[in-house]
């Protein structure tokens, strides 16, 4: 089956710019917008967040667009609605990244059901612990064609990273520090490092690094290790304060991509 | 033991480690090294030491006369109330910063409710000479601002969660995103049994002296460790888990988990988790929590700001759904008559969280001979400012 995480992987495009944004903000409305405006700009992956109450690995940026998005009443079954409007007019891979609770009480399989029908092509559950994964999650997702992504970090050990290259069919999302999301200044020296040994242990599935991306600089910085890098806290920023988010958005992945060969 | 955790970390369907991979590394060194490190000799000689010489253990098994009369069984407390600091939470805080020393770690952090985790923790950095941070939700750190005076003499900084409800679960939520962020020097002391595994098992041992003590004290008391039944109040529920622990095996002894009914179970004001809860995933584990249709973690209401948590510890979510423990709920009305009676029959005011334990009783018909264990998890002096404002008195 196809999957178009997979087929922009496989096309082995470099510079992939995946950009993460909270459904239902700044507005319930503004979910589809921003998706097509992203597209349009250069982003090759739209991560939209499925809001939670308790986003433990976020920091107060994603937090805060998650509250407002849930006082804007927005709900998983809303937010699938709002993924096959988008999925009308956007070619580009889908994935849905959020906390594991929602899912669990939407019903693991027809979320799986649901989700591939509205044309989502990947999920990322942050909190889905691997072994959960492996015994409620993997063959209902495989059925479905969605493509699970596991995160890693400078922490995690070399066998564990193995393990998850293993168990992954899409890409790794390295996050780039230890540390909640958030938009930073450069990279450390210690975080080159780390991107240095991902790059050499020549995994299987390519690895977007996210977590610290905030202008062409760092993109560019962290493509230049991975086959690109996810952004998230610092498109939040600039929605927050727009008064037009489809220009803004579109802006904000030309800005992004800016300079860099694709 | 049938009811205790499994190899990987699961009671049942509920516990497990529902974290993020940036925590992982950290709950796996917890959880390939607590046991051994716990019941490692020099370990257990250091922590009973401290429990005996510095939180006062044992705790008193005390027969309540005038209570035992007016529901006509023979009642006991388990006076953790006499306890270092005020409440059992103490119990695990010694242990848990005996095993961050061993894990080589220099800081710790805590989250607090009511305050009560957070004072023993701020008492045992103390003790110990380490760096402390506890987090505590804005709206409870106005709420029980004595505490978070006793912090800070005791050198503790207290931290405002100003995220979601600004309540426990957000300085939980707060205190997990700390760690994420400090991977490494750092211990997180959960003071209830929730969190990722191997929390919710490693703080059960720790309280599980309360039961200890208990068939002891009863051996010696009525020449047989088992009573007919224990009563406990749950909020996350470490003193329940305590007090039931070396009784779950024993089928028949009764074991009764009292929730905070709030203003009414159904009153939309209520903290009482098993009657309104659904399994879900919280702070890391799989449990019952009080949620929305779509997931949303909701927030709870009690009067008693320690039982004032939308989940319950994996165990007893486990106990419920198994049938081990039978889980009733006191309103606030209930629980604060519960407390005003045991201060006027028996010359004990309680913790709000424990006169909850208290209000079950009377929903309870006993033989006259039936022997009853309340576990009086903590003493009111924190909660004057609520019986103040309660009147009746």
């Amino acid at each position: 089956m196809k999957n178009r995480i997979k087929d922009l992987f496989a096309s082995g495009k470099g510079n992939i710019l995946s950009v993460y944004y909270t459904a239902g903000f700044p507005t319930f409305d503004s979910t589809a917008a921003i998706a097509t405006a992203l597209e349009k700009g250069g982003a090759d992956i739209i991560e939209i967040g499925i809001p939670y109450s308790d986003p433990v690995a976020d920091g107060p940026t994603i937090q805060e667009s998650n509250k407002i998005a849930l006082e804007n009443g927005v709900t998983l079954p809303k937010i699938l609605e709002q993924v096959k409007l988008i999925r009308k007019t956007v070619k580009i891979p889908i994935i849905l990244m959020g906390y594991v609770n929602p899912v669990m009480q939407y019903g693991i399989e027809r979320f799986a059901k649901d989700a591939a029908a509205a044309g989502v092509d990947g999920v990322i559950l942050p909190d889905l612990p691997m072994d959960a994964f492996l015994a409620e999650y993997k063959t209902t997702f495989e059925a479905a064609n969605l493509s699970n992504t596991f995160l890693i970090s400078p922490t995690t050990s070399e066998d564990r990273i193995r393990k998850i290259d293993n168990e992954t069919d899409g890409f790794i999302y390295a996050v780039s520090a230890s540390s909640i999301t958030g938009a930073k200044g450069e990279f450390a020296d210690t975080q080159l490092q780390y991107f240095d040994r991902l790059k050499t242990m020549k995994l299987k599935n390519p690895f977007l690094i996210g977590f610290g991306i905030s202008d062409h600089a760092t993109f560019a910085k962290a493509s230049s290790y991975g086959a690109g890098a996810i952004v998230g806290s610092a498109f939040i920023n600039v929605l927050k304060k727009s008064a037009n988010v489809a220009s803004d958005s579109e802006a904000f992945a030309v800005s992004l991509k800016n300079n860099s060969k694709s | 033991m049938k009811y205790t955790v499994n190899e990987k970390g699961y009671y049942g369907k509920f516990g497990g480690a529902y974290i993020p991979e940036m925590l992982y590394p950290n709950v796996e060194e917890l959880r390939t090294r607590y046991l051994d490190i716990i019941y490692e000799e020099g370990f257990q000689k250091e922590f009973h030491k401290l429990l005996r010489d510095y939180v006062g253990r044992p705790t008193p098994l005390y027969l309540a006369k005038r209570l035992s009369e007016k529901y006509g069984a023979t009642i006991y407390l388990k006076r953790e109330d006499l306890c270092h600091t005020g409440a059992h939470k103490v119990n695990n805080t010694i242990g848990q910063i005996l095993l961050a020393k061993r894990l080589g770690k220099q800081k710790i952090i805590a989250e607090t409710g009511a305050g009560q985790h957070g004072v023993a923790t701020a008492t045992v950095c103390a003790l110990m000479g380490m760096e402390c941070i506890v987090y505590m939700g804005k709206i409870d750190m106005e709420r029980q601002r004595p505490n978070v005076e006793r912090m800070r003499i005791l050198g503790t900084t207290v931290v405002p969660a100003l995220s979601g409800s600004m309540t426990l679960k957000d300085a939980t939520n707060e205190a997990m995103r700390h760690w994420i962020n400090n991977p490494t020097d750092t211990h997180y002391i959960i003071g209830s049994v929730v969190g990722p595994h191997p929390y919710p098992d490693m703080v059960a041992r720790f309280q599980s002296v309360i039961s200890e003590e208990m068939k002891k004290q009863l051996q010696e008391e009525i020449g047989n460790p088992y009573p007919d039944y224990v009563f406990a109040c749950v909020g996350g529920g470490s003193n329940a888990a305590g007090a039931f622990y070396h009784f779950l095996d024993d089928e028949h002894v009764t074991l009764v988990a009292s929730e905070a009914a709030g203003k009414g179970v159904d009153s939309g004001e209520s903290a009482a988790t098993t009657a309104l809860g659904k399994p879900g995933v919280l702070h890391g584990s799989k449990t019952i929590l009080m949620q929305t249709e779509d997931g949303q973690v909701v927030e709870p209401y009690s009067i008693s700001a320690g039982l004032d948590y939308p989940g319950i510890g994996p165990i007893h979510a486990h106990l419920f759904d198994v049938g081990r423990v039978k889980f009733v709920s006191a309103t606030d009305d209930e629980a604060m008559n519960a407390g005003l009676e045991l201060s006027r029959m028996e010359g004990i005011i309680p913790a709000i969280e424990s006169a909850h334990a208290l209000a079950a009783l009377s929903q309870f018909t006993f033989e006259k001979d039936d022997v009853v264990v309340v576990n009086l998890s903590g003493r009111g002096d924190k909660d004057l400012e609520t019986y103040i404002r309660w009147g009746k008195y």
